[in-house]
């Protein structure tokens, strides 16, 4: 494998068991690095705002992503839309640590995903299930997110896209051999990943869980569903308390297989975010670029 | 045998295949309880230092974990974890890291190169941190362009690179054999 794509995913590895935190001012950054985040998303608006704001969303001013990276020492992140390998080519000048290819900003391309292995700097995208996981990898993704439904505060989209992806790799792992070539046709994507994932069990890439996770109880959901960190987006600084409710995820997202520790943590969070239910939603997001 | 490895946050998993690997049982340390098993080595994984600082002292993890390192547990620290033994964290390592010393991750680099005692390895470095000052007690085992990526001092190894994230098995072998038998 070529060394940029084995170094990228490496990086991914570095974010495991940790939160990753969407932030819109050097303030916040720094906020949520001494919270103990393992990466902030530099952006100019959070999901929850995006969304009520309505009109064509696009990748943040350089400048506000530079003050950002300037002001915290761990990976900074910021997305492009779907297809916009230019605003890529942008961020990857700004030596970006992680692009997203993220459905929360409107696509530029309906059809096409950024050719991801032209690029030095790695990328996320997003995924409701294992063929869409996969196609991504294939187009050069290092990390994979599940979709989720960004800026609800509404966990339901985010459990539904980790429980398929989980049954699916089940699904492929229980199969012959033989019937693994089926099986990549199905899912349109090269029989080597197929393969991979028979013989793994496992994507060949860190698997994320994001969109809709608000609570401690929320990331240790995602967490024994299968994910190997969370993305807390507009949970944090949506909420009452987001100092105290980013340090209660962090650790949630360490201890979450015990419940004890877990209740402890659940105490005196001050307001969730008010979040939207699935049914009242106007725009399904993750139903951009499949 | 057992060896602990901390897991707050990072590439604890990777450590620990390693060692089961070479035959050796391992256990996770992500709060104080887990503290209180016997251990013959303690291993500091990759990831974020700052995540894994912050969830060390709000579970009160910080000081058995320092004490314990200066009363003599044989200790392996990579990338993040050569970070938390040095004296501007743990304070166990009279060595000064500089983080992020490569810059962001296209930064991020690849490489083969000799290691004192061990031979050539292939090194994996991600936003890798190296040692840019070492107290006289401590030994550098590589230095790579001028700049030191492996040291040990008593019984401390510590490492810029992730050896874990490759299949060569070997530095593990040696701190076993160095570090965590030799005091048996």
């Amino acid at each position: 494998m070529e060394d940029r794509v084995q170094l990228n995913r490496n990086l991914a590895q570095m974010l495991k068991g940790g939160v990753i935190m969407d932030v819109t001012t050097p303030e916040q950054a720094k906020i949520a690095e001494e919270a103990g985040a393992c990466a902030v998303m530099a952006l100019e608006r959070i999901p929850a705002d995006i969304r009520a704001a309505g009109g064509v969303s696009r990748m943040s001013d350089p400048k506000m992503i530079r003050g950002i990276q300037e002001a915290v020492s761990i990976p900074v992140m910021a997305k492009c839309r779907i297809g916009h390998f230019a605003e890529a080519q942008i961020l990857e000048a700004i030596e970006i640590d992680y692009i997203d290819e993220s459905e929360v900003l409107s696509p530029a391309d309906d059809i096409y995903h950024i050719d991801k292995r032209k690029f030095k700097v790695p990328f996320v995208c997003g995924a409701k299930d294992l063929g869409e996981a996969l196609r991504r990898i294939n187009e050069g993704a290092t990390m994979i997110r599940t979709k989720g439904e960004p800026g609800t505060g509404d966990i339901i989209q985010a459990v539904r896209h980790m429980r398929m992806m989980q049954s699916e790799i089940r699904r492929l792992v229980s199969m012959s051999e033989d019937e693994l070539y089926e099986a990549a046709k199905q899912l349109r994507v090269p029989y080597e990943l197929v393969q991979y994932v028979h013989e793994n069990g496992k994507l060949p890439v860190v698997n994320f869980a994001a969109g809709g996770v608000a609570t401690p109880a929320d990331a240790a959901l995602m967490m024994q569903l299968g994910a190997e960190g969370v993305f807390v987006g507009s949970g944090i600084f949506k909420s009452g308390n987001p100092v105290k409710r980013a340090q209660a995820i962090v650790k949630a997202v360490t201890n979450y297989n015990n419940p004890k520790i877990l209740a402890e943590l659940s105490e005196d969070l001050g307001e969730a975010m008010v979040g939207i239910n699935e049914q009242e939603i106007e725009l399904l997001m993750a139903e951009r670029g499949k | 045998m057992r060896i602990g490895v901390l897991a707050l946050q990072g590439a604890f998993v990777e450590h620990e295949r390693m060692l089961q690997r070479l035959g050796v049982e391992t256990f996770e340390i992500r709060h104080l309880a887990d503290w209180q098993q016997p251990m013959a080595g303690l291993i500091l994984p990759g990831g974020e230092s700052t995540a894994m600082m912050r969830v060390m002292k709000d579970e009160g993890l910080m000081e058995p974990i320092q004490k314990a390192i200066k009363e003599g547990l044989p200790v392996l620290g990579t990338c993040a974890g050569m970070i938390l033994l040095d004296d501007q964290h743990l304070g166990c390592m009279d060595v000064t890291v500089k983080r992020n010393a490569y810059g962001r991750q296209l930064g991020s680099f690849q490489t083969t190169y000799n290691i004192k005692g061990i031979g050539d390895v292939s090194m994996v470095f991600i936003r890798a941190p190296y040692i840019e000052r070492c107290g006289e007690g401590v030994e550098v085992l590589s230095t790579l362009d001028g700049h030191v990526v492996a040291a040990k001092e008593k019984n401390m190894l510590a490492c810029s690179f992730h050896p874990e994230l490759t299949e060569d098995t070997r530095l593990h072998e040696y701190w076993l054999k160095e570090f965590v038998q030799q005091k048996d």
